[in-house]
C-alpha cells in the first residue's frame, strides 16, 4: 500500500521548518478559533443525536444493527463515510500531488471493491447473518470452531486497520491543530467511545453520514475552487501541471513498476473490501436484500464521485502552493498536507479550519465503526455463541457489547500511543490482506459450496490469516524498513495474489477432505434464505 | 383486475419448502442470478486489470497525448471508476426488474 508509506513519512517529520526558497505563510500547526470552533460544532451535533439515538438503543439488535431501520439512501452515505478514511482524502491527494499519475491508478483501486461486493456477497450476507460475517460462514457448521476462526480473522482485520487509524490520526491532528500526539488519541477515544457506548450502531450511523456529507461537501468546494482557477477546464490544469513539472506528471510512474505486483496490489484491495468486518457488519443495519443492494450502489456513486474529483484536488496543490511540491513535502514527507495546503490559499483560515474539523470527524467516524465490529466480534461471537453456547438473555448479550467495546476503545488508544513514532505503514496493508485471504474465501464458499465443511472453513481462515502475515512480515515494507535487515526474504509488497489462492485451496482440500452430511443437508435451507430470504432477520 | 383478495391465495398452489427447492423455477432463479452476477464481474475484471495491466506494460500507448499534454491514460483511468459504477448500477437495475418479482412469485408459492 505504497501512499500509506504516507503515514510513515509523516511520522518521521513532524511539521518540519518550510524549505527555503519559495514558500507560503500556513497557520497549519497552530490550533485557528476556526478549527477548534468547526470541531465544537460537528463534536456537539453528534453527540446531540448519540443522545437521541441512545434512547433508541436497548436491545442487542438495536445496539449491532440499529434495529435494522436504516434506509438504503443512508446506510449508502454511511457505508461511504466507514470506508473514506483520513488516509484516502489526505494521502490521494497528498501522493497525487507529489507524484502525479500514480496517485490516480492508487485511487482506482480503492474503488473497484465495491461491485465486486455487491455481485458476491451483499445480498446473501443480509439475508444469512444477524450481527456479524461470522453468523454467515457458521450458518450450517460447527458453530465453536467456525465461529472461534472467524472471530480470529474479523478481530486480526480490524485491530491493525484501527493501529493505522490511531497512529495516523495523531500525527494528523497534531500537524493540523498543533495538537499533542497523546492527546489527540485521547480525544478520539473517548468521543468515539460515547458514540458506541451509549448510541451503539444508530449513532454510529448517523456520525458516518455526517461525516460523509461534510467531507464530499468539502472536498467538492475544494475542487470547484481549483478548477475556477483554470477556467473550469481540467486541461488547462493539467498544462500547468506539465509545465511546472514535465509532461511524466501525467504518465504512470513506479507504482506499476512490476505488472504481477500491481495485480496482487488490485486483488487485496478488491476482495479485502469483502472481508473487512466493519463494512459487512453495516448490512445488517437495512431491513431487507433489496435495501442491501441499492445501499451498495449509492456508496458506489458516492466514493467512486469522490475519487473522480480528488486528483483535481492533488494536481491543484502541486501547482497553485506556492514552492510546490518542494513545500508541500517540506511540511510532511508523505504529502498528506497538500489538501489542507491548498484549501488555506483559496479558501483563507476559515476554510482550512473546516477541512481540518472535517479530517478530524473522518477518523471518529472510522474509528467508531471499527469498535463496534471489533466488540461484536467478541461479544457476538466468542461471549454469546461460544461461551455461553448461543443461549444469552438481551441483557447478557448488550451488556457483553457495551464491556467489550469499553475494552477495545481502550485498546485502540493504548495501542495508538504505544505506537507512536512507529512504521504502521504496513497495517492498512495488513488488514486488506488478511480480509481478502482469511475473511472473503470462507465466507464466499460457505455461501456458495455445498459441499463447505467446518474444516474447511477453520483451516481456510489460518491459512489465509497466517499466510498473509507471514509474507507481508517478511517483505520489504516490515523485514527491511522496520525490522531494519538488509534483504527482504519474500520478494514482493502484496502478497494477496498468493495468499488468497492458498486459503481458497486449503478451504476446498480440507473440506473434501472431511465431508459434512449435516451441513450438506442445511444447505437447503440455507439456499432459500439467500435467495429468497426466507427466515432473514 | 376486481377479484377478492382471498382467491388468489386459494388458486394458487402451494408447495413445501422442499419442493420449492427443487422445483425448476428456484433452479433457474439461482443459476440466472449468479449468471449475471458473473458477467458482470468478468467484465470489472477485464476492464480493471486490463486498465492496470495496460498501464504497466504499454506506456507508449497510455502516454498517447489525445489533447494539449492530457495523456490517454487519464481517461482511461476515470473510465475504469465510471464502468465500476455502471455495472453496479446495472445489477440493480436487473436485480429490480426480473430477480425481485420472481423472487415474490416463488415466495408466495411457499407453505
Amino acid at each position: 500500500m505504497t501512499s500509506i508509506g504516507a503515514i510513515q513519512a509523516l511520522l518521521l517529520t513532524q511539521a518540519a521548518p518550510a524549505a527555503a526558497g519559495e514558500s507560503m505563510q500556513t497557520s497549519l500547526g497552530s490550533p485557528s478559533m476556526m478549527s477548534i470552533l468547526f470541531f465544537f460544532m460537528i463534536v456537539a451535533v453528534t453527540l446531540v443525536i448519540t443522545y437521541w439515538a441512545a434512547r433508541k438503543t436497548k436491545t442487542s439488535s438495536e445496539f449491532y444493527a440499529a434495529g435494522r431501520s436504516v434506509s438504503a439512501l443512508q446506510n449508502g452515505f454511511a457505508l461511504a463515510g466507514d470506508y473514506m478514511s483520513a488516509a484516502s482524502f489526505l494521502g490521494i491527494s497528498g501522493m497525487v500531488a507529489l507524484k502525479g499519475y500514480d496517485g490516480m491508478i492508487y485511487a482506482t483501486g480503492w474503488l473497484v471493491g465495491w461491485p465486486a461486493l455487491m455481485f458476491l456477497v451483499a445480498e446473501p450476507l443480509r439475508n444469512l447473518g444477524k450481527f456479524t460475517f461470522a453468523d454467515v460462514v457458521a450458518f450450517r457448521l460447527k458453530q465453536k470452531p467456525v465461529r472461534i476462526a472467524a472471530a480470529i480473522g474479523g478481530i486480526l482485520t480490524v485491530l491493525f486497520y484501527t493501529i493505522a487509524q490511531m497512529v495516523g490520526s495523531g500525527a494528523l491532528i497534531q500537524l493540523m491543530f498543533g495538537l499533542k500526539y497523546e492527546y489527540a488519541e485521547l480525544i478520539v477515544g473517548v468521543v468515539m467511545l460515547a458514540y458506541v457506548l451509549f448510541g451503539g450502531m444508530l449513532a454510529t450511523t448517523w456520525v458516518q453520514i455526517i461525516k460523509a456529507g461534510l467531507l464530499l461537501f468539502g472536498v467538492s468546494l475544494l475542487t470547484v475552487l481549483v478548477l475556477a482557477k483554470f477556467n473550469f477546464n481540467p486541461g488547462n490544469l493539467y498544462a500547468a501541471v506539465v509545465e511546472k513539472y514535465g509532461q511524466t506528471a501525467l504518465e504512470p510512474g513506479g507504482i506499476v513498476a512490476s505488472p504481477i505486483e500491481a495485480v496482487s496490489l488490485g486483488l487485496a484491495l478488491m476482495f479485502g473490501l469483502l472481508g473487512l468486518p466493519h463494512i459487512l457488519m453495516r448490512f445488517y443495519t437495512v431491513p431487507d436484500a433489496k435495501a442491501a443492494r441499492k445501499s451498495v450502489l449509492y456508496a458506489t456513486g458516492l466514493i467512486g464521485y469522490f475519487y473522480v474529483i480528488i486528483p483535481i484536488v492533488g494536481f491543484g496543490a502541486a501547482v497553485l502552493t506556492p514552492g510546490g511540491r518542494k513545500f508541500i513535502s517540506g511540511i510532511d514527507g508523505g504529502g498528506n498536507m497538500a489538501a489542507p495546503l491548498v484549501a488555506e490559499l483559496l479558501g483563507g483560515t476559515a476554510f482550512l479550519g473546516f477541512i481540518a474539523a472535517v479530517a478530524f470527524a473522518t477518523i471518529l467516524a472510522v474509528v467508531a465503526g471499527l469498535t463496534l465490529a471489533g466488540a461484536s466480534a467478541y461479544s457476538h461471537d466468542i461471549y454469546v455463541n461460544v461461551i455461553k453456547g448461543g443461549k444469552a438473555t438481551e441483557e447478557e448479550q448488550v451488556k457483553a457489547a457495551k464491556i467489550a467495546t469499553i475494552v477495545f476503545g481502550v485498546v485502540a488508544v493504548g495501542l495508538g500511543i504505544l505506537f507512536k513514532g512507529q512504521n504502521v505503514a504496513f497495517m492498512v496493508g495488513l488488514a486488506f490482506a488478511i480480509a481478502a485471504s482469511a475473511n472473503f474465501p470462507a465466507l464466499l464458499m460457505s455461501i456458495v459450496w455445498k459441499r463447505f465443511t467446518t474444516w474447511g472453513a477453520v483451516w481456510s481462515i489460518l491459512v489465509g490469516a497466517i499466510s498473509s502475515c507471514a509474507m507481508i512480515v517478511l517483505s520489504k515494507t516490515v523485514w527491511v524498513d522496520v525490522f531494519k535487515f538488509e534483504h527482504a526474504i519474500f520478494p514482493m509488497k502484496n502478497p494477496a495474489i498468493f495468499s488468497m489462492t492458498a486459503a481458497f485451496a486449503v478451504g476446498i482440500i480440507a473440506s473434501l477432505l472431511t465431508p459434512e452430511r449435516e451441513a450438506q443437508e442445511m444447505f437447503e435451507d440455507e439456499k432459500l434464505r439467500t435467495y429468497l430470504g426466507v427466515g432473514a432477520e | 383486475m376486481s377479484k377478492p383478495a382471498v382467491s388468489p391465495l386459494k388458486d394458487r398452489s402451494t408447495r413445501s419448502a422442499h419442493e420449492v427447492i427443487a422445483s425448476p423455477e428456484f433452479k433457474a432463479l439461482v443459476s440466472k442470478r449468479w449468471k449475471v452476477s458473473l458477467v458482470l464481474l468478468t467484465l470489472l475484471f477485464v476492464s480493471y486489470y486490463g486498465f492496470i495491466l495496460l498501464v504497466a506494460t504499454n506506456k507508449t500507448l497510455v502516454n498517447t497525448k489525445i489533447g494539449e499534454v492530457t495523456t490517454l491514460a487519464i481517461p482511461l483511468g476515470l473510465a475504469a471508476i465510471v464502468i465500476a459504477f455502471v455495472l453496479t448500477a446495472f445489477y440493480v437495475a436487473w436485480a429490480n426488474k426480473s430477480y425481485d418479482p420472481e423472487v415474490e412469485r416463488i415466495r408466495s408459492q411457499l407453505r
